[in-house]
């Protein structure tokens, strides 16, 4: 008990944490307040508000998730280099070699899972009608997070260089080739021309833009390896933030009037 | 291929354990229920079906491939022979609308949970099968067997609600979420519940990661293309949207549609009911056009792209050997074709190459007149048609630009499963087909 008390009385514990264990009404209070992490969350909520048959706890499984698969992601990046030489043999070294190989086992079934959360999560959030006003544009935000979701996913299934891998994403993207208008084989490029050139050709269409090359090859697998670590990641951050902040601003979670 | 003694030793490791781990819910749930409810008699019953399991455990485990619990191969047969996309289709369809119908009846507990034992029986049954085993076993597509017991488990629980508050509201009473809206504090109530989350979500992937190795195939090889060649599990549902209709629209247009309409969901719908709590009765067109739109159109198309879809995107059976050398008869006509040379005993309309820019598009509005004029009719006609008739009241509420960009994304919905149904009663191919700008719908 002493050593307990002692701690928690020094000037390092109280400098980190300002104010006593939450163990009575006020301090249970003031935590959810001056804690930075724990500041997302109002004081006090509704019961039904955090009853399980009610949330499925869907939307905040899928935010662990994501943490999951960025912190096995940064792991992972120590150990993968996103080139035709080495990115196979890194994932082969990652299963039979490395010894926290598990982690790509992790990263990719976290991935997985990431979108059948973000499925269920949307999926209670039509059933209890909580996109109704005032949460219309917060539904929004949640549809490009799904968006994004899946882009995440897509982009990463590329990674390991294998024949799964690369004809998946060649199946995925040749879609890009029939866009209207911007892809070599969609309806009406013929008529971009200008002075009887083609201006949309397999070589400057939006599959083009996506792979970076004619095929999926290693301009492909670098354009996908930034997206998948970099950009995509950083643009859900970003939603993310902005989803949560107004979950609590358009009166936190929905319940009837 | 049959199922021959070495596959079934194979399996019967997993069998045995899964049979096992039936009994022991079946045993929890006939605890429960003897305890908890005191209801003597179903206890019994489910711990007879726990016992029953524990026999099945033991066959399938008892070391000759010959006892392990199988379905009859005539039966498999059968199942081969019926399934296909039309019966797969409308058979789901019918599926879906029975349990929506008779919800109340579903929803019941001990109905429910009857349900779920014979999905799951079934699916170890099918399981002995060879060819059903090695589809459903491959480590890309658990998480679909997984996404489909989640979905029917989640759809239980909010129909369960979803019931229960109807026949309240019904009564004149608030919905069961009414209840319950004491405040608590949210330490300790929510955040102990998000850290037995955190820990549960953790230990289940941790489960899940070292009992089955992530997929890893051959290294990528530009020159051998797999058959089937496969988009990602999620993407499957367009990609089999792909054998109805051109890339340009089953591939980039409705799917921008489908974002598109879910981000437009909140502003169309404009019933202020059932915000915040289940309920079906209170908000019919939208729950409906949601669950044909999610569970039909997304989920059920992509478990068949999945399951069902083999070497050069045949259709197969779910007890069917893929074989890359299926041959199906590809007899489809396009609308023009079926109009002029079919019907008028005609040939197309046609234009030398050399003809003036006016007469060559001219020709092609002239061949292409049919399928114009249906599609002309469908998305210029119905609307105002439907505006004064079924969704008269709609019109009124909604004014005109929202129940224009609500019709027209139901349309645009619609087209897929008509045009389903035209390819498997007329084999229909397209009913544009302009070749000469690469549009055809």
């Amino acid at each position: 008990m002493a050593i307990g008390e002692t701690i928690r009385n020094s000037q390092i514990w109280k400098s980190i944490f300002r104010h006593p264990m939450p163990l009575d009404r006020r301090n249970r209070i003031v935590v959810m307040l001056t804690n930075f992490f724990l500041h997302l969350h109002p004081v006090s909520i509704k019961k039904q508000g955090i009853a399980l048959s009610f949330t499925w706890c869907m939307g905040g499984v899928t935010f662990f998730l994501f943490l999951v698969e960025t912190v096995t992601g940064v792991l992972l990046m120590f150990y993968y280099r996103p080139t035709l030489e080495w990115a196979y043999n890194d994932i082969l070294a990652l299963r039979d070699v490395t010894s926290l190989g598990v982690l790509r086992e992790l990263h990719r079934w976290g991935a997985h899972a990431m979108v059948i959360t973000t499925w269920l999560h949307m999926y209670r959030v039509f059933l209890t009608g909580s996109y109704k006003p005032p949460r219309e544009f917060n539904w929004v935000i949640g549809v490009i997070l799904l968006l994004l979701t899946l882009l995440l996913s897509f982009t990463g299934y590329l990674l390991p260089w294998d024949q799964l891998a690369i004809w998946a994403i060649t199946v995925g993207s040749n879609m890009a080739r029939a866009s209207p208008l911007l892809g070599y084989e969609g309806p009406g490029q013929q008529l971009l021309t200008i002075g009887g050139i083609d201006m949309i050709t397999d070589g400057s269409d939006a599959r083009f833009g996506l792979l970076g090359a004619r095929f999926v090859g290693e301009e492909t697998l670098n354009r996908f390896y930034v997206l998948h670590c970099i950009a995509i990641p950083l643009a859900v951050s970003l939603l993310l933030a902005i989803h949560f902040w107004r979950v609590r601003k358009d009166g936190g979670i929905s319940g009837p009037l | 291929m049959h199922s021959n003694g070495l596959f079934l030793k194979d399996v019967a490791g997993f069998l045995g354990s899964y049979y096992a781990g039936l009994a022991i819910m079946n045993a929890i749930a006939a605890f429960f229920i003897w305890r908890r409810k005191n209801r003597i008699g179903e206890a019994g019953f489910w711990a007879s079906v726990a016992l029953a399991m524990l026999v099945l455990a033991s066959l399938a485990m008892s070391g000759s491939a010959s006892s392990v619990p199988h379905l009859p191969e005539s039966l498999r047969k059968l199942v081969n022979t019926l399934s296909g996309p039309v019966n797969y289709t409308a058979g789901t369809t019918a599926l879906f609308a029975i349990a929506f119908v008779f919800r109340k009846f579903f929803v019941k507990p001990m109905v429910a949970w009857t349900v779920f034992n014979a999905a799951l029986l079934l699916m170890g049954l099918a399981m002995a099968d060879e060819n059903f085993a090695s589809i459903v076993m491959k480590p890309d597509n658990v998480p679909i067997v997984g996404l489909v017991f989640l979905l029917a488990f989640f759809t239980w629980v909010a129909t369960k609600q979803a019931v229960e508050n109807d026949e309240r509201i019904a009564q004149g009473l608030p919905p069961l979420e009414k209840e319950n809206d004491e405040k608590v504090l949210v330490w300790p109530d929510l955040v102990y519940t998000e850290l037995i989350c955190m820990v549960a979500v953790s230990a289940f992937l941790l489960a899940w990661a070292l009992l089955l190795p992530a997929p890893l195939e051959e290294p990528a090889s530009s020159v051998k293309t797999p058959n089937p060649s496969k988009a990602p599990w999620y993407f499957l549902g367009l990609q089999e949207m792909l054998v109805y209709f051109d890339p340009w629209y089953a591939g980039v247009a409705l799917p921008s549609m489908v974002v598109f309409g879910l981000m437009a969901m909140p502003y169309l719908d404009f019933n202020k009911k059932g915000n915040g709590y289940y309920s079906i009765n209170e908000r019919k067109f939208a729950y409906l056009t949601w669950q044909f739109g999610f569970l039909e159109l997304w989920i059920m198309l992509i478990i068949l792209g999945t399951f069902l879809r083999g070497p050069n995107w045949n259709f197969f059976g779910p007890f069917e050997f893929w074989s890359p050398y299926k041959v199906e008869v590809l007899n489809n006509v396009d609308l023009p074709q079926m109009f002029w040379v079919n019907l008028l005993n005609r040939p197309l309309p046609r234009v030398a190459a050399d003809a003036p820019w006016y007469a060559q598009i001219g020709t092609i509005l002239l061949r292409e007149a049919p399928g114009l004029v249906v599609m002309a009719a469908y998305l210029f006609l119905l609307p105002p048609l439907l505006a004064v008739t079924v969704f008269r009241k709609y019109f009124a509420k909604m004014g005109l630009i929202r129940y224009l960009v609500m019709i027209n994304l139901m349309l645009l919905m619609l087209s897929l499963p008509l045009k389903m149904v035209l390819r498997w009663t007329l084999n229909l191919k397209y009913l544009i087909s302009i070749p000469e700008f690469s549009l055809n719908f």
